[in-house]
């Protein structure tokens, strides 16, 4: 009897999946535990652990495709089995193809920008009569079958048309086209979660400039006496980002609809940019950490981000977060808050500046700007006021922390 | 007498190692045959005529001289008696090789062939091991009607617990019956009677043949051309002509169909996108088409153009020599084939 392999969720967030890479193919046996194929969800790339057994005798998500949570990826059973009737009927989901694919085509034509007729639309990529192997050929190369010219019987498409096929080249030649990319798990993610904070969280910006003279002398003296596995500035950050939140722990807190969660550990997110989107791994119970400790911690973060092995586990329920762009020479600049929190801090260049201080004399000197986004629905702007300020102060003086 | 045979076939063998050793299909079986029964007492040799007539088509010539009748055994007409013998000795200890003077004939000694060696294996749980060869000539020769111008592979290949093998050049012959009577299973010989003639070279040095390889006879890049048996010679034949049209073919000859090398056939299939299968059996359940599935199943993505089987028309043989030969596969439909299947 044939039996379904669906797609799971691989982190709490994720609805969909993109299947990178098979790790098992039709005929072979599979084992509870075994690893049918790595996933990319919204967040990570994840190896899919059967908890079925059986053998595989089709594989109905290729490599490079899309899997919904509950859609059929693969189907185990005996060889020959006939599966076809597990499936949903192909009618129900082509139609809504068809639907969006109509919607597609007649942009252009409603645009009226095209001087000349557009071309009236073709034979569309379905209805085209290719061999498999041209078929297969045309999508390696990104061609659009329907607008090769096919030689074989009836107009069949074969690989010498594909081999043949020359784009046709653009009246506005010197004009770079536009490119389309198609939306991975990741980047969908990214857009959703962002899109429903800014838009269902009312944010606002505190801004203010911190002294750096102190924690940069800080940090210099003590990297001095160690050899190796100097301590980065960010774990700086989250340590007195820590201290200020023990101290105001309703900017460690998560608006939950009907209640307000205050968290009890203080777990700090840090925007991690991974080239084709960002993760926030986070340092679990920053209050009750070092820094040493916590730069430690970030430090094999980031190495998993970079590796891709980062897991749902390392990046989700951040209490807070922190994204820092100095390195890039912004100034300052406001992030969107990461749910579920309530505040994200973002940090700015720490740059050399001259200052009035109060006997109005000027000096030089390091300055950081930051700015907190609030939610308001659990943060007043005066309690952030005060958590602003107590992080300002503290890091300005870090021996404040000890009182 | 014995002593005469000797000395005939040492010249024999003198002058044939001067000639790089190009011998028939024929004295590429009887060497092998020989070798084997030389190297290990207990193969032995049983049919109709084989002993004192040196075998119907002469594949056994000069071996009753060098073995005795305990070894070259002559045998009623009764094919279900002497290959249930031969079964029932390969499982008492010995490896007897059973001659069939054709497969047509064959068929009455089929439930010795199915239900006992191809199963004993199995349902003894190992116990007893089924070491037997049966071989002769298999397929259409000339001018012998349906009833003896039979290819009859599929229902050797049908069968799990038997090996089948098709040689269609000298070397081939040699080393894959070597390599039957030292396997420890049933193993079935397609030989071709048109083809005991054809001459092929041989090395000198012993060699064997596996079982599960097939050999690309010609490399090409345009079309592959899949076959086993006798119409080997009628592709290669097609290539040549084919060539002179600049198509490239690629010849794979399967020697052993079952088991089958499913391998070299994607392997070609993938590197020439076109392939076309030759059978001279009949097209259903045969192993042309077995092929066809093989490649439709493994290579779908690879092909270029749908698969072609040439095979025998699905008719008893006509006895008109006309029809004949048009029932067959022939050069002119495996040439045309190529061309289809390359849009030419």
């Amino acid at each position: 009897m044939a039996e379904l392999v669906q797609m799971v969720a691989l982190s709490p967030t994720m609805d969909e999946g993109v299947i990178l890479e098979w790790k098992k193919s039709v005929g072979d046996v599979i084992a509870v535990g075994d690893v049918l194929c790595e996933v990319e969800t919204d967040k990570a790339s994840m190896d899919y652990e059967s908890n079925q057994k059986g053998e595989i005798i089709a594989i109905i998500k290729d490599k490079g495709n899309s899997a919904k949570v509950g859609d059929v990826i693969a189907i185990l059973g005996s060889k020959g089995e006939d599966y076809a009737h597990l499936l949903p009927s192909p009618e129900s989901s082509s139609s809504q193809t068809n639907a969006s694919e109509a919607q597609a085509d007649t942009t252009p034509a409603t645009s009226g920008l095209n001087s000349t007729a557009p071309s009236p639309i073709g034979e569309s990529a379905k209805t085209k009569k290719a061999s498999p192997l041209a078929r297969k050929l045309a999508s390696i190369q990104g061609i659009d079958i329907s607008s090769v010219q096919g030689s074989g019987p009836n107009g069949k498409i074969i690989k010498r048309d594909i081999e043949a096929y020359q784009p046709q080249p653009s009246r506005t030649s010197s004009v770079q086209g536009d490119t389309e990319i198609p939306v991975t798990g990741t980047r969908a993610a990214i857009a959703r979660r962002l899109s429903e904070s800014k838009f269902a969280a009312p944010h606002y910006y505190l801004k203010v400039s911190i002294d750096m003279t102190r924690i940069i002398a800080a940090r210099a003296s003590f990297n001095k006496k160690r050899q190796k596995n100097k301590v980065g500035m960010n774990a700086f950050f989250l340590k007195f980002v820590a201290e200020a939140l023990k101290k105001h722990p309703m900017a460690n807190a998560s608006w939950q609809g009907d209640t307000i969660k205050i968290y009890g550990s203080i777990d700090i997110g840090t925007a991690v940019d991974r080239g084709n989107g960002l993760l926030t791994p986070i340092v679990r119970d920053c209050g009750n950490k070092g820094i040493v400790d916590i730069d430690s911690e970030l430090s094999v973060l980031i190495e998993k981000v970079n590796e891709g092995t980062l897991r749902p586990g390392d990046y989700t329920g951040a209490t807070f977060t922190i994204s820092n762009l100095g390195s890039f020479g912004v100034e300052e600049f406001s992030a969107i808050i990461n749910p579920p929190g309530v505040a994200i801090l973002a940090i700015g260049q720490t740059k050399q500046t001259p200052v009035v201080d109060e006997k109005g004399e000027i000096s030089i000197r390091p300055i950081m700007k930051v700015t907190l986004s609030c939610d308001h629905r659990v943060l007043d702007g005066a309690e952030a006021g005060r958590f602003i300020a107590y992080l300002k102060a503290a890091m300005e003086d870090p021996m404040q922390i000890l009182f | 007498m014995n002593h005469r045979y000797r000395l005939c076939m040492k010249t024999c063998f003198q002058t044939e190692t001067k000639r790089m050793a190009e011998i028939t299909i024929r004295d590429a079986i009887r060497q092998a045959i020989d070798e084997e029964m030389t190297r290990d007492e207990r193969v032995f040799l049983i049919g109709e005529e084989v002993a004192e007539y040196n075998g119907a088509y002469k594949v056994s010539r000069g071996l009753l001289e060098k073995y005795g009748d305990m070894r070259i055994k002559d045998t009623p007409i009764t094919e279900l008696g002497f290959t249930g013998l031969g079964v029932g000795a390969a499982l008492a200890g010995l490896r007897p090789i059973v001659e069939w003077m054709t497969f047509n004939f064959a068929l009455l000694a089929l439930d010795q062939v199915i239900n006992n060696a191809a199963k004993m294996r199995y349902m003894s749980g190992g116990q007893f091991s089924c070491p037997i060869v049966f071989r002769g000539p298999n397929g259409p020769a000339e001018y012998l009607s349906s009833q003896h111008s039979q290819a009859l592979q599929s229902f050797f290949v049908h069968i799990p617990g038997l090996k089948v093998v098709a040689p269609s050049t000298a070397y081939d012959a040699k080393g894959l019956i070597k390599s039957a009577i030292r396997d420890n299973n049933p193993v079935v010989v397609l030989e071709s009677e048109l083809a005991y003639g054809w001459k092929g070279e041989v090395p000198e040095e012993e060699y064997l043949v596996p079982f599960g390889k097939a050999d690309v006879k010609r490399e090409g890049k345009d079309v592959s051309i899949i076959v086993h048996g006798k119409p080997l010679r009628m592709v290669l034949e097609a290539a040549d002509i084919l060539a002179t049209e600049g198509i490239s073919v690629e010849v794979v000859d399967l020697r052993s169909l079952s088991p089958l090398d499913e391998e070299t056939i994607e392997q070609t299939v993938q590197k020439t996108n076109r392939a076309v299968v030759v059978d001279e059996s009949w097209p259903m359940c045969s192993v042309g088409s077995h092929v066809v599935s093989v490649i439709s199943q493994r290579c779908f993505f690879d092909l270029d153009a749908p698969v072609a089987l040439i095979s025998s028309e699905h008719v008893p043989m006509p006895y008109n020599h006309t029809l004949e030969l048009a029932a067959q596969p022939t050069v002119e439909k495996i040439v045309n084939a190529a061309k289809q299947v390359c849009y030419k």
